[in-house]
């Protein structure tokens, strides 16, 4: 009964600014922290005076490497087995890096007292390009890392190389692509910060901090700092917008609570824009080389793909501890072959930790990506259409549920009808009339398609952790005597809505209006355990773990309701949200009723205790499979190589949709950042390794004019692994689109001879690719 | 310095640094956390008000050039306990996420109406262009605003 377009309960506090971030956060003697950060991309730290500081009247303290060393608190470890510095001891190891700490009265006065702060260094040779990073005689970056002699830091590989060398052996046709998935970030417009209160006398830290996965940090925070757990709060309050970059553990919050723990007062720590670009996580930075085998009517055989990743100084990808290139090897995308080959290798360069970010289902964005622009590549060597290339090779319903070449079993799905929607929705005949009537004219015009597959929900637990943590989480309800409930989860919404569509997954279990359901979230000490909000697992693991909590207690309330009619529960059966004896609906009992009887004096049956309030921990069967068809048209100016998205065409798959409206607003989001990275999202650096998109003057994102009025549809294929059938959708947009905008420009240049051009599609990279001199996209241009 | 700073139709006197941003004296110095900060450059509107009617970004605006001015914020826009009607069109049309780019959002929506109050999809999405916004892709802002100008022209 709850399911279905509701208003979010979360709009009142927004529209009335009457939100909590972080910053809005006042604690009395609350002071604050500014990082000095490292001028140069890899330089040995000769010396650090911070005297003129220190002397500074409204400073607290100053903290440094040494005395973060001191406490042995000077490294800390990254959610991949690695560690990174908090504050740089020996070398600063990429622009921006954390160097030293000042805590003073006002924010104003600590941003001055960085100024005193004087630092000496000797500067290096930087790692800047992945591709040299492995070449004989490159700087040795992670020189702290005992014996190491070179910047690699992974070897990885899934499917089966053999039979994919052999079909390639084999194949009619293979065509070969080398494409960048450039280096970006997720840019959220509340930027990371934090809010640390460590009270000595009673030994308990409160952390605020807009953290995705709070109870991750809780948990790292007792074993990095050795504090005891039960003594750590963190409280994750409203988050303007996270997108995977709220994920990790940054300097700047141990930082924090050092400075509270010296200080013994309340210490906030807010980074600045340029800040949160160069330092706090990036996405993607994949070099790839994909292969398509298939015969020569357009049936694919095998897929082999090369990668080397940037993980840049430390490595601090936040994924499942199996898999170090996240889950990449789901590349074979939503077609049926025969065999598929990937080999990944990650290394370090001078330039900020990260990679796994940016609502990317952990690195399913590049997967879709390599796989959806080699199919146009393909499409074109072949001379067939595009759509009709990916009509002969999607998987077919009766294939589900299906195990791919490299190990995924695909949930459920009716893939050509999903493209069929898009393509009747975009009138995709009628445009490619269109576009050969505008070639005829010398015009530029482009449609570009993309079919994506995504992977979400992690875990189970026995295949996905993080730092050993298994990928499940908690659900409580609480049902008060009067039937109104209080559900409590262990992930945490970025603007999600979850306080909304978790209430409705308990209200549509329950009988009972969502509105009697209260969500609360991001508190270590109101909610249970769990991993967070990242990858969509938010509707498929925590909505999961909130649809059973509730089936508990329904199951509760069903003995009490037998109790109370004198009737055996086996002869109840649940109608129109309530319990009533089969047959009889005179009978039936709402959840309001049973609840006060449970908590009165009613005798229950021998082993029922009463109340009716539940607890779960929901470990995922499987991942849920979302997919869907995209379809972008373009026009590029020859003249300017800029390109206007002129509309796009979205239908999503993600199962049951819980609240529609919600669902259309997440995958609204998920295409503008596909135009946006498409088309001019990029972090590129110079040869001495300065970031070239430090701010947002220079790391543009898309804003109401670069967007078109988004055309959405839907088709419901329910996932077998979840008990809603939901399947997330947070990421999907994100993942799906960017292959189909850029297909789109491509398409548009064809007349050209042009197969491919790399990520962003800026004017001057249009332009240039037109005139027969692209540039690497992610080096300052030359 | 010292300055008066007429906020949501109240007067504020403050002694102020010369350098304090307005955005700075809104959410410290007043508590109207409501007005958030973002970028530094200007670029991402998040920390717009309205001066004398007009937005601005005040993360480049010194509070001591609000002095003997008026300011609105995003509190100022229930009148009465009656939300606005951008407010009511925001919730209407799910204009709004994770809430951070919304109330500069609003001021400008309903500078835009005041002056403009029958405005095209076009000329809505020019009037937020200087603002973005990462979780709504503008649709639903864009359509908000359009609510909010039909539920005025009824009413």
């Amino acid at each position: 009964m709850s399911f279905g377009r509701m208003h979010r309960k979360e709009d009142a506090r927004f529209i009335r600014g009457r939100g909590t971030y972080v910053d809005d956060v006042k604690l009395p003697g609350m002071l604050h922290g500014a990082i000095l950060r490292s001028p140069y991309a890899h330089a040995r730290i000769v010396s650090i005076d911070t005297s003129a500081a220190e002397a500074h009247p409204k400073v607290k303290a100053v903290v440094t490497g040494a005395t973060l060393a001191g406490l042995n608190l000077a490294w800390m470890p990254t959610l991949s087995n690695d560690v990174q510095a908090v504050l740089a001891t020996d070398k600063v190891r990429f622009q921006g890096q954390e160097v030293a700490f000042v805590v003073a009265e006002d924010r104003y006065a600590a941003r001055d007292a960085l100024e005193l702060i004087e630092v000496e260094y000797e500067p290096l040779d930087a790692v800047i390009d992945a591709r040299t990073a492995l070449d004989a005689g490159a700087p040795v970056i992670r020189d702290d890392l005992e014996g190491k002699a070179d910047n690699h830091i992974f070897d990885w590989q899934a499917g089966d190389r053999a039979r994919t060398d052999e079909l390639f052996e084999r194949a009619e046709v293979t065509v070969a692509q080398d494409m960048l998935y450039p280096r970006v970030h997720p840019a959220p417009l509340e930027t990371c910060g934090a809010l640390a209160d460590f009270d000595k006398v009673t030994g308990k830290l409160t952390v605020w901090c807009p953290t995705q996965a709070p109870h991750a940090h809780r948990t790292l925070y007792a074993m990095v700092a050795g504090l005891p757990e039960h003594k750590i709060r963190v409280i994750s309050p409203d988050i303007g917008g996270g997108f995977g970059n709220k994920v990790g553990i940054y300097p700047g919050y141990v930082c924090a609570i050092v400075g509270s723990i010296v200080t013994g007062r309340p210490v906030k720590w807010m980074e600045d824009r340029s800040e949160n670009l160069m330092s706090t996580s990036f996405a993607r930075d994949y070099h790839m080389h994909g292969e398509i085998a298939a015969d020569r009517d357009g049936r694919i055989k095998a897929i082999r793909v090369k990668v080397l990743a940037d993980h840049g100084a430390f490595n601090g990808t936040a994924q499942p501890t199996k898999f170090p290139a996240g889950f990449f090897h789901v590349f074979t995308g939503s077609y049926d072959l025969e065999a598929a080959h990937c080999e990944v290798t990650g290394v370090y360069t001078n330039k900020a930790p990260g990679g796994v970010a940016y609502a990317c289902s952990f690195r399913i964005t590049e997967a879709v990506y390599l796989v959806e622009r080699l199919m146009d590549v393909l499409a074109a060597e072949l001379g067939v259409d595009p759509a009709e290339l990916r009509m002969r090779n999607l998987l077919k319903p009766d294939q589900f549920p299906y195990t791919s070449p490299t190990g995924w079993e695909y949930d459920s799905g009716d893939y050509p009808k999903t493209l069929r929607l898009a393509l009747d929705m975009a009138g995709y005949d009628e445009l490619r009339a269109e576009q050969a009537a505008k070639r005829a004219r010398g015009e530029l015009m482009g449609i570009g398609i993309s079919f994506f597959t995504e992977a979400v929900g992690a875990g189970p637990r026995k295949h996905m952790d993080i730092l050993g943590l298994g990928m499940a989480d908690g659900a409580e309800l609480r049902v008060h005597p009067t039937g109104k409930a209080v559900l409590r989860v262990s992930c945490q919404s970025q603007g999600q809505g979850h306080e909304t569509t978790f209430a409705q997954i308990v209200g549509n279990e329950l009988g009972i209006p969502a509105d009697d359901v209260e969500v609360v979230h991001g508190d270590t000490d109101q909610t249970p355990f769990g991993l967070g909000t990242y990858g969509s697992r938010s509707t498929p693991v925590s909505g999961a773990a909130t649809a059973v909590v509730a089936r508990k207690v329904r199951d509760r309330a069903k003995l009490v309701a037998a109790a109370m009619l004198e009737a055996s529960p086996d002869d109840l059966e649940w109608q129109d949200g309530k319990w009533s004896v089969v047959g009889d609906p005179s009978t039936a009992k709402s959840l309001a009723e049973i609840a006060l009887a449970a908590h009165s004096n009613l005798e229950l049956p021998e082993g029922v205790e009463g109340h009716l309030d539940a607890v779960t921990v929901y470990n995922p069967p499987n991942l849920t499979y979302p997919f869907g068809a995209y379809i972008c048209v373009v026009d590029v100016d020859p003249g300017t190589g800029q390109v206007k998205v002129r509309r796009f065409v979205a239908v999503d798959d993600c199962g049951v949709r819980i609240n529609p409206m919600i669902v259309e607003g997440q995958v609204h989001g998920g295409l503008a950042d596909g135009v946006g990275m498409a088309l001019m999202q990029v972090m590129a650096f110079d040869e001495d390794g300065n970031h070239l998109g430090a701010s947002f003057m220079d790391y543009l994102l898309p804003t109401s004019m670069e967007c078109p009025s988004w055309e959405l549809g839907e088709t419901v294929s329910p996932s077998p692994f979840h008990p809603i059938g939901a399947k997330g959708v947070g990421e999907s947009a994100t993942v799906g689109s960017p292959a189909a905008v850029v297909n789109a420009v491509v398409d548009a240049l064809a007349p050209y001879g042009i197969r491919h051009a790399d990520m962003p599609l800026t004017p001057a990279n249009v332009w240039r690719t037109i005139d027969g001199r692209p540039f690497r996209t992610d080096l300052a241009i030359s | 310095m010292r300055i008066t700073v007429t906020v949501n139709g109240q007067p504020y006197e403050r002694d102020v640094e010369p350098r304090l941003l307005l955005t700075h004296f809104l959410r410290d110095e007043l508590d109207l956390t409501g007005t958030h900060w973002g970028c530094d450059t200007s670029n991402c509107g998040v920390c717009t008000v309205q001066l004398d009617g007009v937005p601005v970004k005040s993360c480049t605006v010194l509070a001591v050039m609000a002095d003997g001015h008026e300011v609105t914020t995003v509190e100022g826009l229930e009148k009465d306990g009656e939300l606005d009607a951008v407010q009511k069109g925001f919730v209407e049309c799910h204009g709004l996420q994770c809430g951070f780019c919304t109330p500069g959002m609003l001021l400008t929506a309903r500078w835009l109406l005041d002056n403009k109050p029958d405005p095209d999809e076009g000329e809505i999405r020019e009037a937020i262009s200087g603002q973005l916004c990462r979780c709504t892709g503008y649709e639903n802002i864009v359509r908000s605003i359009r609510w909010a100008a039909e539920a005025e022209a009824k009413s």
